[in-house]
């Protein structure tokens, strides 16, 4: 797992590099979640739903690393003529079924395709992550509120916690408290777990299902991997240097 | 309209992909639906945006999902939903909208749905549907579910002449064949205007015409309509909408590009709220000249 984690570290720097791409902040503090569950949890019945659109990197990467998307795709991202946008696009690639880029749209579309699992009698789950700062959105607290009305427990949320989002810190911009606490009190069993330690993340997605539907809340790291990127709002959004991005993967390489 | 509705999909709700989902509303109407349809009939909550999402993964899964609300809380509140989630994937997912232009009358202007056609058009892959008679309504939803792609179907009250035998639902049939102006109506109020257009001598009744179909195509525009254009030289559109995204002027901007323009084009939409004074249906197509007797001025006088 820890080479899977730097190969595709160092494959997600990379790519962002040779697009001269930002977002690459919120895509480091996901890719751990997303190489664990990919690798280690999910099934052939499974879905996945990327509500975090600008994650869409870390996502590409991650199938990359299953051997769905190729060296060749890869090299497309972000250029004219491609199917891999800065975010998800539509029926752009077969293994991300919907299009999201606007935030408060996949956690909606996750209990749409476990509702229609669990109507037309299909196994599987449905896993979806979300940002933080993207609870934001009313349409997620109405998604919310659907999912534990229903008990659909198919739905599995996984809350990538850097506690940064577009224009300052999720504290600042309007802070919600506790997070894990108000899934709780719409009903959720909450799993609370560090967002890079892929063991706690395969432990807490594997063990028991609960009779209600899950959140793992993983508190992560904006910029993880990186130390002059982590924790810092610019790397929302800025592209990489050729000097910052030697000193990128200089740093990730010893990980 | 709704009723017939209802009825309709009664019908459908024991079909495999069968789903229907409501933001809340349908009571005294969708019981023997909500009924029969069982776990396939979800009371979404009041939660437009999350209910257009749920619709477009239900479709995403093989279902073909019905999504109903009063029309502005679906199209103007999960605006995006339906431009995301449904229509750039070109999902089955039909969205009907209760109380189409300003149908909910005294109950006010939030309720009212004067742009939505025009707002939803700029959509990818969505098709409109405007029943103009509630005989339409089986026959509407038959396409709709065959044609399986994003559609918006727009729900009036149902206004045809006790008398009148409604021929088979088509995006285009003439209902009177007069020799007049070319008239063409969108939605409901077609039945009113053809019970007073039926009272004017035969020689100054109007070639009158339905469209329940939207966008206009102009490959679509039947020869029959561009001759009774030609041969009366006036077009008369009216419709229970905006000027702004109107049939009327996507027919227009059809027939400019054709090169077959009318020598005179008259179009009587919905202006919205003109004196600031609220009050039925009626009273709010009078204040656009939308209502029968209007349309009857307009005909006489531009014999």
């Amino acid at each position: 797992m820890r080479d899977i984690l730097r190969r595709a570290r160092l494959r997600l720097l990379k790519m962002h590099f040779e697009s001269g791409v930002g977002h690459i902040g919120g895509n480091l503090s996901a890719l751990d979640m997303l190489l664990t569950l990919h690798h280690r949890i999910m099934g052939r019945d499974d879905q996945f739903i990327l509500s975090k659109g600008h994650a869409a990197g870390a996502l590409y990467i991650t199938l990359w690393s299953l051997g769905r998307l190729t060296e060749e795709q890869l090299a497309t991202f972000h250029k004219d003529h491609t199917k891999l946008g800065g975010h998800p696009v539509p029926r752009g690639i077969p293994d991300i079924p919907f299009a999201i880029g606007s935030l408060g749209h996949g956690l909606g579309l996750a209990a749409g395709l476990a509702l229609g699992k669990r109507l037309r009698g299909q196994p599987g789950r449905v896993f979806c992550l979300l940002s933080d700062g993207e609870w934001n959105e009313g349409s997620n607290w109405e998604s919310l509120t659907f999912i534990a009305h229903r008990n659909l427990r198919e739905v599995v949320l996984l809350v990538d916690l850097n506690g940064l989002q577009g224009f300052g810190s999720t504290a600042e911009v309007a802070n919600l408290g506790s997070l894990g606490n108000k899934l709780k009190e719409f009903g959720l069993e909450v799993r609370e777990v560090n967002g890079h330690d892929t063991d706690a993340i395969e432990q807490a997605l594997k063990a028991p299902l609960a009779d209600r539907p899950v959140a793992l809340v993983a508190r992560t790291i904006k910029g993880r991997g990186v130390s002059f990127m982590e924790n810092k709002m610019e790397w929302h959004y800025l592209p990489m240097t050729a000097e910052q991005y030697q000193m990128a993967i200089e740093e990730v390489s010893r990980l | 309209m709704r009723a017939i509705f209802s009825r309709t999909l009664l019908a459908r709700a024991r079909e495999s992909d069968f789903v229907f989902l409501t933001g809340d509303l349908g009571f005294m109407a969708l019981e023997p639906l909500r009924d029969a349809a069982r776990e396939r009939f979800i009371n979404a909550g009041i939660a437009e945006q999350n209910m257009v999402s749920v619709a477009a993964g239900l479709a995403r899964a093989g279902l073909r999902p019905w999504v109903y609300s009063i029309a502005p809380f679906l199209y103007a509140r999960a605006f995006e939903q339906i431009r995301n989630d449904v229509c750039m994937h070109d999902l089955p997912v039909f969205l009907v909208g209760n109380g189409g232009g300003y149908a909910y009358g005294v109950m006010g202007p939030t309720h009212h749905a004067i742009e939505d056609y025009g707002v939803l058009l700029g959509l990818p892959n969505l098709t409109v549907c405007v029943p103009a008679f509630a005989a339409d309504v089986p026959q509407a939803v038959s396409r709709l579910t065959a044609a399986a792609r994003p559609a918006y179907l727009r729900l009036g009250r149902d206004e045809t002449p006790g008398d009148f035998v409604v021929p088979a639902y088509g995006p285009w049939r003439r209902i009177l064949s007069g020799r007049g102006a070319a008239v063409l109506v969108v939605g409901p109020m077609a039945g009113g205007i053809l019970a007073a257009a039926q009272t004017l001598p035969e020689s100054q009744q109007p070639a009158l015409w339905v469209v329940s179909e939207l966008p206009i195509v102009a490959a679509e525009i039947p020869a029959a309509f561009a001759a009774d254009i030609g041969r009366s030289g006036h077009l008369i559109v009216v419709e229970e909408h905006v000027a702004q995204g109107s049939a009327g002027a996507s027919l227009a901007h059809a027939l400019l590009c054709a090169g077959t323009t009318p020598r005179r084009f008259t179009h009587r939409f919905a202006r919205g709220y003109p004196s600031g004074h609220y009050g039925s249906q009626l009273y709010h197509r009078q204040e656009c000249g939308l209502d029968p007797a209007s349309i009857l001025k307009l005909l006489t006088n531009t014999q």
